[in-house]
């Protein structure tokens, strides 16, 4: 029951070769456990969240779109190309392991290189075109997370801020996300060193055999874990209550209704001074 | 790595006498389990003590799966029938020769008497990286020490590699290719029937087999269809030394030929990718052309395209285009 599989190299050296592959089915049973309890808890025992009231003025309310852009559309690009490179991934990986024989190598390694790519773009995109800050936790965050957990378990906690542009728990993914996405890419972009493809040179002594063997194993990790948090993604991004944070990733945008429900103006600011001053509605952020 | 000893590791032996109690005892063990046929493979891997399986199904005693019978397409060769039996049966000389020929063609007369068609054809390869233990793709492993730069290849992959270069090592597998035949596979769910073709996989479905079998598998029979009985064929071997020797390149090749054109043809190669390769491209080309050189020399050229050398087994390209224009050119009868 080793999660590691190790073996002795020529030289004796004992290595890791990769991960076992019964973690697959324990990381896509972890998410379907995770689903089926976060859908019971969420159907019938979660209370409905209640916000503090934002500080913004009626003006800047009124002046609110009747569509807030969410994603410009090179964010939802990158998202879906991304999204198909992923699953692509997944299932060249993991189907040949449980049953479905196909030659997956080059399916795998060209998705990859689109994954990679999109990953490159999207931290350029990122950092020079949107607002860099808006994805990562921030102390108010951190706060209202310990607040709405007390609150959950019916523990006297003042009510926490409507969101931000993303919620905690999109700021979570994103983090969670970047770990494993990173840590596959990286290490797949140099097991392309390892396999035929019309552009490299194949240099199997790029590394030493322990690190060809640990980057194999925190492919391997990052691959699996991936599996249980693709299985969120999609459960999330199907849920009745969050239909609507779906629909801005395809049509760019949510509702003004939606944005009064769960985000701040005074957070998320949507609406530009003069906009708000002039009272027609304003600009949005990307 | 590997050190040859006589004294095996200890595993549970069965002998069971049909091909139920044999499907049973697969499907009960699962990948412990170890099939044996003649043991020439097998007794390698266990004597080197590479492979440590803690159940062995020696099918030696199913007088079921031996012999060699006519049905009314074709004939079915049972799984255990030796290569003795296969290249002295009179209906296989009579009607599929070059089965005969490739059988014969395979190691000494020794090993022959012992070894069977079904282990002929599902024996692992050779690659002595993987054969010494080395942690390989095919072992499991990240890595193929035979595609390296400073690896020994001399007798691997020039096409179809997939990470791994390793090379089906069998006389008798591209004869079945060529001859459309059909394996006959049981387990515990039952039976299937699959095309010799896609019997033999590549690295790039299954690295770690040569072929479609998985555990509990057991090949029962190779069925062979009437379509290409009693045509013209031809089958070579090349080798290091004239017996007991694995093929560099062998070639198997069926054909109905009428009036000096080739009316259809069917051929595979072996020693050149992981399984008997198919030369479907080749066998389109030269379908209604004269069996002539011209026709060679495009089919011999044609065979190659796509072929990446290694470090040491470039000669095998104008070896594989040579046999493939003497198969076209070749003339012997069943």
């Amino acid at each position: 029951m080793n999660p590691i599989q190790w073996a002795t190299s020529p030289w004796g050296q004992r290595i890791p070769i990769h991960i076992a592959w019964y973690l697959i089915w324990v990381c896509a049973i972890a998410g379907l456990a995770f689903l089926i309890v976060h859908a019971i808890w969420a159907g019938f025992i979660a209370k409905p969240e209640e916000f503090q009231e934002t500080t913004a003025s009626p003006a800047v309310i009124a002046a609110i779109p009747a569509e807030v852009k969410r994603h410009s559309l090179a964010a939802r690009l990158f998202h879906w190309i991304m999204a198909a490179a992923m699953l692509t991934l997944l299932f060249t990986a993991f189907a040949p392991k449980v049953g479905y024989q196909f030659p997956w190598v080059t399916y795998h390694w060209i998705a990859g290189l689109v994954l990679i790519a999109s990953i490159i773009f999207h931290v350029i995109h990122a950092t020079f075109f949107m607002d860099f800050w808006s994805i990562w936790p921030d102390k108010m965050d951190i706060e209202d997370a310990k607040n709405r957990s007390r609150r959950m378990m019916g523990e006297p906690a003042p009510r926490p801020h409507r969101f931000a542009k993303y919620p905690f728990e999109n700021k979570m993914y994103h983090l969670i996300i970047v770990l494993a996405g990173l840590s596959v890419a990286i290490t797949g972009g140099f097991m392309i060193f390892r396999v035929r493809t019309p552009f490299l040179t194949r240099n199997p002594y790029l590394f030493s055999d322990m690190t060809w063997g640990m980057m194999y194993v925190l492919h391997g990790l990052a691959g699996v874990g991936l599996i249980a948090l693709i299985m969120a993604h999609i459960y999330f991004a199907l849920r009745p209550e969050k239909l609507a944070i779906t629909r801005g990733m395809i049509v760019g945008s949510i509702t003004r209704e939606h944005f009064l429900e769960e985000h701040d103006p005074q957070r998320w600011k949507v609406v530009s001074k003069s906009a708000s001053e002039a009272h027609p509605a304003g600009s949005s952020a990307d | 790595m590997a050190v040859i000893r006589d004294v095996m590791p200890a595993f549970e032996l069965y002998q069971p006498a049909s091909a139920d109690d044999a499907v049973s005892l697969l499907a009960q063990y699962g990948a412990d389990a170890w099939v044996m046929a003649g043991g020439l493979d097998s007794f390698d891997w266990l004597k080197d003590r590479i492979k440590r399986p803690k159940v062995v199904v020696d099918l030696s005693q199913m007088q079921g799966m031996r012999g060699v019978r006519e049905t009314g397409d074709g004939v079915e060769i049972g799984a255990m029938t030796t290569l003795t039996e296969v290249v002295r049966d009179p209906v296989l000389i009579a009607k599929y020769k070059i089965l005969t020929e490739a059988a014969e063609a395979a190691a000494s007369p020794q090993i022959r008497n012992q070894g069977t068609i079904g282990g002929n054809i599902s024996q692992d390869t050779r690659c002595w990286y993987y054969r010494s233990g080395f942690p390989c793709y095919r072992a499991g492993g990240n890595i193929c020490y035979a595609d390296t730069p400073s690896a020994i290849n001399r007798e691997h992959a020039i096409l179809g590699a997939d990470r791994c270069v390793a090379v089906s090592p069998s006389d008798s597998a591209p004869a079945l290719v060529a001859l459309d035949a059909k394996m006959v596979i049981r387990n515990s769910k039952g039976e299937r029937v699959v095309n010799a073709e896609d019997y033999f996989i590549g690295p790039g479905i299954d690295i770690t087999r040569m072929t479609t079998l998985r555990h509990g598998d057991l090949l029962t029979a190779i069925r062979i269809p009437a379509t290409w009985s009693n045509t013209q064929y031809y089958f070579e071997k090349v080798r290091d030394r004239p017996v007991w020797d694995f093929p560099l390149v062998n070639i198997a090749a069926v054909k109905v030929v009428s009036g000096g054109n080739i009316v259809r043809i069917r051929m595979a190669v072996n020693g050149v990718a992981a399984h008997p390769w198919r030369l479907k491209q080749v066998e389109d080309a030269v379908a209604g052309k004269p069996a002539n050189e011209a026709t060679a020399e495009m089919a011999g050229n044609l065979a190659i395209q796509g072929a990446q050398p290694l470090r040491y087994n470039g000669y095998k390209l104008p070896l594989m285009r040579n046999l493939v224009k003497r198969a076209i050119r070749g003339t012997q009868e069943a």
